[in-house]
């Protein structure tokens, strides 16, 4: 479904697009102060995949998260969604667009004066005239697909990490979405919870003929679940490909990060002078 | 130090566009919020009004006791004892009640308001309400600029009411102040005008001290340490603004 009254990227009939494009950037630049970003990246992803965004701490992966979702604004370039480009899109327009979205923050962002029923009838309640029967229908198949349906009273202080982004899954998905965003899922998990989620997301995926776009640089899950990855470095895509691909590759930087090297076109050293000199006091002359 | 002072002035005059852009989206967004979120508004009411009660009445009683007994020590000179009930309402409805409202609700409620607004910036939750094409501002800040704002008069009452019962414990109760002399001073010199001063200023400073916390707290540094300045700063910001504005009411209304 696209957006009414808005700019195209290419003709509207072209919505569902051959090549089965959801997301397209373009010549994507984004600074922050005197740094950059990203310098001229393009990116396309497909609707019903998998898809990972990978590369090493500091490369604006959960930037370019938000960029897609314009919780930032781009310097330059485009972004379109289904078609649309986002940045021409008022608040009524990205919101309705956004109707259409799940994400899954990092920490899972749950509401702390709510309980966790409450918590994934938030946008039920905030978006439909639903009866409060058919809210708590849908909340509870919701929380018992990720497991926590006994978890319903709780409130979020109460939960562990790994519960609380089950919840905020079951939430994100409470609208049905189209595109679901997961914001490094796996972090600070145990290995069951962590296991639970990535069965999950690719679960959600299949069963309910969604997008999802995961920002992660746990190798080892994203290779079990993701069907194609992009690696960022440098402001732009250092490579693309399924995790297989990547894997097998020639090029120092994504061998690197793939195999986990403590050095190599990443450099292990942060920026700084020689380590003589500056031990002799040399630096500060 | 002249190049310091510009850039503390360009700061200041930043802050304060800021905040007056957000005014205007504070009062563009109330009369939808009243009406259609009502009891979020009620919440807020009962968050910064009920649960700052025992503060405001603890306060109230003992300024009200202390005006009786500096009214009682300075209207023996002159042998008018029985006026320190005139003496103690005028000092509490005009000035000190709220004045003294205002300054505690900053201390309070005010710094409730802005940590908690900061806190859920600092942990996503207002990102999460805009993901969830909900505008925050509307969900959180509003009902609870509107909240502090209702509430704001009503503690100044309740502090005048308990103040003026203070007075009357520590005048009639302690100093034997003849209880009929007490309350007729009062009845026969308060004028409606006298009364409504005070709520003036108490609407203004609710005004004030609410929209200063909720502003403080949206655009509070996500940190720990932003969240922390953005409470001190409110406290700060809303203390000034009430004793200048104050005076500026006072002067006004003379």
């Amino acid at each position: 479904m696209a957006i009414r009254g808005t700019e195209f990227c290419y003709p509207a009939d072209a919505v569902t697009d051959k090549d089965n494009k959801l997301i397209e950037i373009r010549d994507l630049v984004y600074s922050r102060g005197a740094k950059k970003i990203f310098d001229g990246l393009n990116l396309t992803i497909k609707a019903g995949h998998v898809t990972a965004i990978m590369g090493p701490s500091g490369t604006g992966k959960t930037t370019l998260l938000r960029l897609i979702t314009r919780q930032l604004v781009p310097d330059s370039g485009s972004i379109c969604i289904d078609g649309v480009d986002i940045s021409t899109l008022n608040q009524a327009g990205l919101y309705r667009l956004r109707q259409r979205f799940g994400m899954l923050f990092q920490n899972g962002a749950l509401l702390t004066d709510m309980t966790v029923f409450e918590n994934v009838a938030f946008p039920l309640r905030e978006h439909t005239k639903l009866s409060n029967r058919l809210i708590r229908h849908v909340v509870l198949t919701k929380l018992h697909a990720v497991g926590l349906r006994g978890a319903a009273d709780l409130m979020p202080g109460e939960l562990s990490g790994g519960m609380a982004r089950r919840v905020a899954l079951a939430r994100a998905m409470v609208m049905d979405p189209d595109i679901l965003f997961y914001d490094e899922p796996f972090v600070g998990l145990d290995p069951i919870s962590m296991g639970v989620i990535v069965r999950l997301v690719r679960c959600m995926n299949d069963a309910l003929g969604i997008t999802s776009i995961i920002v992660s640089h746990d190798i080892q899950e994203v290779s079990t679940v993701a069907d194609s990855s992009f690696l960022i470095a440098d402001g732009n895509v250092a490579a693309a490909g399924s995790p297989e691909e990547l894997s097998n590759t020639s090029s120092e930087l994504v061998r690197q990060f793939m195999h986990g090297m403590a050095d190599g076109p990443v450099a292990f050293h942060y920026s700084a002078p020689g380590y003589a000199e500056q031990l002799l006091g040399r630096d500060a002359e | 130090m002249f190049r310091d002072i510009y850039i503390t002035f360009i700061e200041f005059a930043r802050t304060f566009g800021s905040y007056q852009i957000f005014l205007l989206r504070l009062l563009r967004h109330s009369p939808a919020v009243l009406f259609t979120r009502f009891p979020l508004v009620i919440r807020q009411v009962y968050n910064a009004g009920a649960l700052s009660l025992v503060i405001i009445m603890v306060s109230g009683t003992f300024v009200g006791g202390v005006m009786a007994l500096q009214g009682i020590d300075i209207l023996s000179i002159f042998d008018a004892e029985e006026a320190v009930g005139m003496f103690a309402a005028f000092a509490l409805l005009k000035e000190l009640s709220p004045v003294v409202t205002g300054l505690l609700f900053a201390g309070r409620a005010g710094t409730a308001l802005a940590s908690e607004i900061g806190l859920m910036k600092a942990t996503d939750q207002l990102s999460a309400m805009e993901m969830m094409a909900v505008n925050p501002v509307k969900r959180v800040v509003v009902p609870r600029f509107l909240g502090g704002f209702i509430a704001l008069p009503l503690l100044t009452a309740v502090f005048s009411a308990v103040g003026l019962l203070g007075a009357h414990l520590v005048s009639v109760t302690l100093m034997d102040v003849d209880v009929g002399a007490f309350w007729q001073q009062i009845q026969q010199t308060v004028e409606m005008e006298d009364l409504m001063e005070g709520v003036y200023k108490s609407i203004v400073f609710g005004f004030v001290a609410s929209s200063l916390a909720v502003f403080e707290g949206y655009n509070a540094i996500p940190t720990a340490e932003g969240v922390g300045r953005a409470t001190t700063r409110t406290v700060v910001l809303t203390s000034i603004a009430v004793l200048i504005l104050d005076f500026m009411i006072t002067a006004a209304l003379l």
